[in-house]
């Protein structure tokens, strides 16, 4: 009698793994307890034994898919495979090189015509898993199709990593992630405890509250708070605004800012990216085009400046005061608001000691800074007034985790810390 | 109110109020589609209900207990002669019976809120139907469901006009006990109503064209109901044909091979045909062939995407619970789930005495296809329950995969065979194995050991 393996209770409420490796192939003899598959949770890598000698007659899983607890892995061959078990055990190290893409589906069954047996509540399955049962083949008694075998062959007909050649090899498989669905609760009617008003949203008020609802309820958001001692950064911005002045650009902090930012994305790729919910995916671009935040009478505006790494500081800051200016009068292009990978919000003319803002989705990031204030900073056993600039990271947590928040605010401090090494970017 | 005045629109329009027609109607009132059935008699149960299964069984039932009655001598038991009162068992067979289930159909239909149209229904194109008759109407539908089933032929070269030529309709209202009866045709029609009249004191000659009764079926099923029938029966020809059928005298004339004799009465009971034919598909792109049988997929749908069809208008095997399956089929199909009619084991059943029931691969089917089976058997003879019942002429058989025991096929003749097939079909659908009969634990002692038995024999064998 075949018998077959299903991913047993991983514990601590986990309910899924994804296959790392296969550790066996079709027709291999194995020991008991032999290495059968690593497999990743939520939690860690973990390597499955086999529960049982055998001969592994299929594996139903491959690299990079994701397995629930009770879904076939492999099935064993009857008692005449297994009896190897004890003698001429072996228990192979290497990975399996080629996992069998949709095997399950590709192996027809030897059907001596007929129909296939089945019971009815499988044959339907089945339709609705758009499974051809006569490409099935049955572990159950009598070589009966099974729910259990009618999923991996589902399974085995997704796609896969192998004819998604864009993907690294053996991982990664793309799927949807659950949707974010949220109706909101009747309001209560407000006049019974005053008079009200009621106003009409104005288009821009009602695109940032739809875009920033959307943000907040999709994405996991995570601040990391520094500060920057920008007392030397400051002087070199002093130093150069009269050249600047000259030539009709007004320097400001803020376009060191954007160079700031830019160069560190470079290092960190993730921050500069967005996630394909619907494929699974991470979509790192490799254009830096950085938003700003401007405040106009009518709302929360955000126009884009393109390429920012590639330009010189002088060069951004003439850009983005054409362009703030643009969108206060209301004259910005469609270009000029779109087709950001990443914002820098400034609060700081408004004051405040720090701000958490909503990712500007489907960015993966918002970087905010607010008021530099100069402030007593021990160094060297001796108080001195620095000048320093309190940021905050807020990011997706989905894609990044508080470590690298903290890696990419360092970087970004120890940047505008070091305005000479900014320069030799430049 | 003239024709056409009036445009119902409706989610699904159902074209025959049987078995076939009524469940599909329920079922998609179920799933939220506003459903209308339209039926030449205004009436759930089409033939099945009033003129078919349900009045045979009923007077099967009663031929069964005369049967019993006169058999309970052989156990000490004697009654005297019956008398029967035909009008009274008309008028039980009417309102107990009939009346009763087609009241009940009835208060489904309005709990379910499908209405039922009296009339006859023509497609004028793939979207909209005309009632003619009893309540004339248009009806523009989403999607047509034709369940107009099946009707029986008539004997070339019978009178057409005479009352004493009969279809199994005519037959079953019971309007008299012929002296003579001359059932035309051995198949499980004229068998039943045969078994029926001749319980009820006709003599039955009984005349079938094939060197067989019930053609099709394996032999060692039908012999027990041979030896009863040759009892019961004045006279059976096998292998022999009716010539012209002639009224004179009050009686009606028949040649059967060389020899010329008189009846009452005859019944004609060769065969039933799809009634696909006269309802306007030529309109739409649904195709019936020359049989009058509508062409559908494994959903039933017919070429025509929006025009599905179940039940006997789509051809063999005419049977009423297959029609039931096809009209579940077809209203999850047409809502969008994932429905098909795949069933592997549709039971047959032949209610005479004993009866007769199968399902899935019969065994000469087997042989035929090549396929190598195996075959168990199981004779009650050895059945506890059989003796207590005075009987032991029953036989259960299973067909069998060699290799895997799986059960394919399934036989069985004996008193009650009707009922023991349903786990047998539940067998062979769901694929089960020997193993998986023989150890599930059977009441004892019911005839239902029979299948545990075959298969015990089986396992044994192997």
């Amino acid at each position: 009698m075949a018998r077959v393996f299903a991913l047993p209770d991983l514990g601590e409420g986990l309910t899924e793994a994804e296959i790392v490796r296969v550790l066996v192939r079709e027709g291999d003899v194995i020991r008991e307890d032999a290495p059968l598959l690593e497999v990743e949770t939520d939690k860690a890598q973990v390597e499955i034994p086999s529960p049982v000698a055998g001969r592994v007659e299929k594996i139903h899983v491959e690299p990079g898919q994701t397995v629930k607890v009770g879904q076939v892995l492999v099935t064993f061959a009857d008692g005449d495979g297994a009896r190897a078990g004890s003698g001429e055990a072996r228990a192979p190290a290497r990975p399996a090189a080629g996992p069998p893409v949709g095997a399950v589906a590709q192996a027809p069954r030897a059907a001596a015509g007929g129909p296939v047996p089945a019971a009815p509540a499988t044959r339907r399955l089945a339709r609705e898993l758009g499974v051809d049962l006569r490409a099935v083949r049955g572990m159950g008694p009598g070589g009966r199709v099974t729910d259990a075998d009618v999923h991996a062959a589902a399974q085995a007909l997704r796609p896969t990593a192998e004819s998604r050649p864009e993907a690294p090899a053996g991982r990664a498989v793309s799927r949807p992630l659950a949707p974010v669905g949220l109706e909101p609760p009747a309001l209560p009617r407000f006049e019974q405890w005053g008079p009200i008003e009621r106003q009409p949203l104005s288009h821009l008020r009602r695109t940032i509250a739809e875009r920033m609802a959307l943000s907040a309820a999709l994405v996991p958001h995570v601040t990391h708070f520094d500060r920057a001692d920008i007392t030397e950064l400051d002087a070199v911005i002093r130093r150069n605004l009269e050249s600047a002045r000259v030539r009709g650009i007004t320097l400001t902090l803020t376009s060191f800012l954007l160079k700031a930012a830019a160069l560190v994305l470079r290092a960190h790729p993730q921050f500069n990216a967005s996630l394909d919910a619907g494929a699974g995916e991470l979509i790192v671009k490799r254009y830096y085009h950085l938003g700003i935040a401007v405040a106009t009478d009518r709302g929360l505006i955000v126009p884009v400046i393109r390429d920012v790494d590639r330009k010189p500081v002088l060069e951004l800051a003439g850009e983005l005061a054409a362009l703030a200016q643009r969108v206060r009068d209301g004259k910005a292009a469609l270009d000029d608001l779109r087709g950001g990978t990443f914002t820098v919000t400034n609060i700081g003319a408004l004051g405040g000691t720090g701000a958490i803002p909503i990712i500007n989705y489907p960015e993966v990031a918002i970087l905010g800074v607010a008021r530099a204030r100069e402030e007593p900073v021990v160094r060297d056993g001796q108080i001195v007034p620095r000048l320093l600039l309190p940021l905050s990271l807020t990011f997706d947590h989905r894609i990044a985790d508080g470590a690298d928040g903290a890696r990419f605010a360092a970087d970004f401090v120890h940047r505008l810390e070091h305005p000479d090494q900014l320069l030799l970017e430049l | 109110m003239v024709m056409g005045d009036l445009v119902r629109e409706v989610d699904v329009a159902v074209v025959g109020g049987g078995p076939g027609g009524y469940t599909a109607a329920f079922r998609c009132a179920e799933l939220g589609l506003e459903t209308i059935v339209v039926d030449e008699g205004k009436r759930l149960g089409g033939v099945c209900l009033h003129e078919g299964c349900i009045p045979s069984k009923a007077l099967l039932h009663v031929a069964g207990v005369l049967d019993e009655a006169e058999r309970a001598k052989e156990l000490g038991v004697e009654f005297g002669p019956p008398r029967v009162s035909l009008d009274s068992l008309r008028q039980w067979l009417r309102e107990r019976v009939v009346g009763k289930l087609a009241r009940g159909l009835g208060s489904v239909a309005r709990a379910k809120g499908v209405e039922v149209v009296g009339g006859r229904a023509v497609f004028e194109s793939a979207r909209e139907l005309r009632v003619e008759g009893e309540e004339p109407q248009k009806i523009r539908f989403a999607h047509a469901i034709v369940a107009t089933g099946s009707g029986s032929l008539p004997l070339p070269g019978a009178p057409a006009a005479s009352e004493r030529v009969m279809d199994s309709a005519a037959a079953l209202g019971l309007p008299e006990v012929p002296e003579r009866l001359l059932v035309i045709g051995g198949g499980y029609i004229g068998l039943e109503i045969g078994t029926v009249y001749a319980a009820l004191g006709s003599a039955v000659t009984l005349v079938e064209m094939a060197d067989g009764l019930l053609p099709g079926v394996d032999r060692d099923l039908v012999q027990p109901v041979a030896r009863r029938v040759a009892s019961r029966f004045a006279a059976v020809h096998l292998g022999a044909q009716v010539g012209e059928l002639v009224e004179r005298g009050g009686r009606i004339e028949a040649r059967i091979g060389a020899e010329a004799q008189a009846f009452d009465r005859v019944l004609v009971a060769v065969g039933r045909r799809a009634r696909g034919a006269g309802l306007g598909l030529e309109t739409t792109a649904a195709q019936v062939d020359e049989r009058g049988v509508i062409a559908v997929d494994d959903r039933c749908r017919t070429r025509d995407p929006r025009i599905y069809a179940v039940g006997d208008v789509t051809g063999e095997p005419m049977l009423a619970h297959r029609a039931m399956r096809q009209g579940i089929v077809a209203a999850e199909a047409m809502a969008g789930r994932p429905a098909a009619f795949d069933n592997v084991a549709v039971p047959a059943v032949v209610f005479t005495d004993p009866e007769i029931a199968w399902c899935g691969l019969g065994e000469r089917e087997a042989g035929s296809g090549g396929r190598p089976v195996q075959v168990a058997k199981f004779a009650w003879a050895a059945s506890g329950r059989a003796a207590t019942l005075g009987r032991a002429d029953g036989l259960t058989k299973l067909v069998l995969d060699p290799a895997s025991g799986r059960v394919l096929g399934v036989g069985i003749v004996g008193p009650g065979a009707g009922e023991l097939i349903a786990e047998a079909a539940l067998a062979v659908e769901a694929a089960l194995t020997a193993e998986d009969l023989a150890a599930t634990i059977h009441a004892h002692p019911t005839l239902s050991e029979t299948l545990m038995e075959a298969a015990a024999a089986f396992l044994r064998e192997r």
